[in-house]
């Protein structure tokens, strides 16, 4: 019995969500190792992080430029030998672990369970359905265990006094390589803290009205050093990029604290930060679904509300 | 070229899940069920890339009992020229699907699969990415922007942080994300004369796939209620219940 954690990176840093991955794999039964696909040039610094993560007992570096960038296809066939030798293959369920391991799972032919909040026994897990409106508990039956974990179920990993074994393996060319092209990548770049980890999260919807009017968000945003997320229709009418999303499809947050701002609160938008500790809303329909679920209510045209709020905080 | 593209019948988006009394599942009797709008947007795409000369055929297929073919009557209406079911369990697990959509992509000599990257159900998001590894097809997920000339798909996919654009070389899979397009309503004539067309049944034995369960739903349960909030009056208020009370802010 062991676990080969997949770890995410954005070629410089180890990405957070892969710390609260190690964290459920720490709750399965047997030693721990992780694997890292990189470029060349980007693996050491990535490698000695997660080596210093608490239960990572080894540490497998898969060292190929195609890993510059996201290569799921490359990554599944590179993984299908090593995978073979775990009870349980784990990663976060982020937009890279929902895109690979069920590429992987299905090379090995085995069955995945995704998104899982609940480690309850060897084989069993829980997670949500239907956007959250219904939690699972689910029994696997199968020899291997692909998991993908919901990240704000499960605190990050600490670090360790003794570093993990880092073992480098070569990759035999494989014919998976020309499936597809990388173009580009159009990254937002922001000085706030990611979305998803975040300790306070502060998000507009529709009622925003206008891109411009972002920037009254923001602002509290940098005087609470949170992180700005959106509702989908704020996406959609184009206020803010794709990657402030909230939601069942989007990103899913848990902060100590989220403020949903002209957001009416669709199944789909609770669905991705109905965890949080505290939240607050701001709206000036009484009757928007978000106060249902809400800590503080302010009944409010956020017009008048967002100034106010700002004032007091100075 | 033909585009497959999988639909399935789920729980209507505006319908709030309940869970059964005896904890087994989620109500689906009697409450209104929709096709899944990740596979509606696929179709869409289908279409349009028919009337744009870039597909020959859009075949639709879903995967599970008879009540399923409503899905299927739905997309004929719209446009979809072919439609077929795989008469299996509607809880069928995500890889037997892909087993089934693979042979019968390969059946149907399929140039590409175009679907939604997830069932709103199940939430599972693997379907798309299990097909394209059993059939050892490249795959783009999750994608908000498609060009399709020729052989070749120019995908933008939506990442965690942004966007992504990758050249796809066809036959590949494609999931598709909420802004990739507005799906179309049905006429009223198309959806009188879908009723015509004759779907045809597939049974999972004819295409060597063995239906098989490797996962079990032992329970399902509501999740924790939250407790009712409070009112404030003001965002002065407000900011001082989170500072001093809360103290989190």
């Amino acid at each position: 019995m062991s676990v080969l954690l997949i770890a995410e990176h954005d070629g410089e840093t180890l990405a957070r969500a892969s710390q609260s991955a190690l964290r459920a794999a720490s709750l399965l039964k047997g030693d721990i190792t992780a694997v890292i696909a990189a470029a060349d040039e980007q693996a050491q610094k990535i490698a000695e992080k997660l080596a210093s993560l608490k239960g990572v007992k080894k540490l497998l570096i898969i060292k190929d430029q195609r890993f510059l960038h996201e290569d799921a296809e490359a990554l599944a066939a590179t993984l299908v030998p090593i995978a073979q030798n775990f009870k349980y293959i784990v990663v976060a369920a982020t937009g890279y672990g929902k895109n690979l391991m069920p590429r992987l799972a299905a090379l090995i032919d085995k069955q995945q369970v995704s998104d899982i909040i609940e480690v309850l026994a060897e084989n069993r897990f829980r997670r949500p359905i239907y956007a959250g409106n219904a939690i699972a508990t689910i029994e696997s039956s199968d020899s291997i265990i692909p998991l993908t974990v919901r990240t704000t179920a499960f605190e990050p990993i600490e670090e360790q006094d003794q570093p993990a074994v880092i073992e480098e393996i070569k990759i035999v060319e494989d014919a998976e390589h020309s499936l597809a092209e990388f173009i580009e990548e159009k990254l937002s770049s922001s000085e706030r803290p990611e979305l998803t980890s975040a300790q306070i999260v502060i998000s507009g919807g529709r009622g925003m009205q206008a891109s411009e009017n972002f920037q009254m968000i923001e602002k509290i945003a940098d005087k609470l050093k949170a992180a700005v997320g959106a509702s989908r229709a704020a996406v959609d009418a184009g206020y803010v990029t794709n990657d402030y999303q909230v939601g069942q499809t989007g990103k899913i947050v848990a902060p100590e604290l989220y403020i949903a701002v002209g957001i009416s609160g669709a199944i789909q938008h609770l669905a991705g930060m109905k965890d949080s500790k505290i939240i607050v809303a701001i709206n000036k329909d009484p009757d928007a679904p978000i106060f249902r679920i809400a800590d503080y209510r302010l009944v409010e045209d956020l017009f008048v509300a967002l100034p106010e709020f700002a004032k007091a905080l100075e | 070229m033909k585009v497959l593209v999988p639909i399935k019948r789920v729980l209507d988006a505006y319908v709030t899940a309940r869970v059964k009394p005896d904890n087994s599942g989620v109500v689906t009797d009697n409450v209104k069920m929709s096709i899944n709008p990740f596979c509606e947007i696929a179709l869409e795409q289908a279409i349009r890339l028919r009337e744009q000369g870039q597909c020959d055929e859009v075949i639709v297929a879903t995967i599970g009992e008879q009540r399923a073919e409503e899905v299927l009557r739905t997309a004929l209406a719209v446009g979809a020229d072919k439609a077929m079911r795989i008469d299996a369990p509607n809880q069928t697990e995500p890889l037997v699907i892909a087993k089934l959509l693979k042979a019968l992509a390969q059946k149907e000599q399929a140039g590409l699969c175009l679907m939604g990257k997830q069932a709103i159900d199940s939430d599972n998001n693997q379907t798309g990415q299990m097909l394209a590894a059993l059939l050892g097809w490249g795959q783009a997920t999750f994608v908000s922007k498609l060009e399709v000339q020729g052989k070749v798909a120019r995908a933008t996919r939506e990442i965690d942080g942004g966007l992504q654009i990758r050249e796809m070389h066809l036959p590949a899979v494609i999931t598709v994300d909420l802004r990739l397009n507005e799906p179309r309503y049905a006429s009223l004539p198309n959806i009188m004369k879908a009723r015509k067309i004759p779907i045809t049944v597939i049974q999972p034995q004819s295409l060597g796939v063995e239906v098989v369960e490797r996962l079990k739903i032992l329970s399902v349960v509501e999740p924790p209620k939250r407790e009712t909030g409070i009112e404030v009056e003001s965002a002065t208020q407000l900011v001082n219940l989170l500072k001093n009370k809360e103290k989190i802010i």
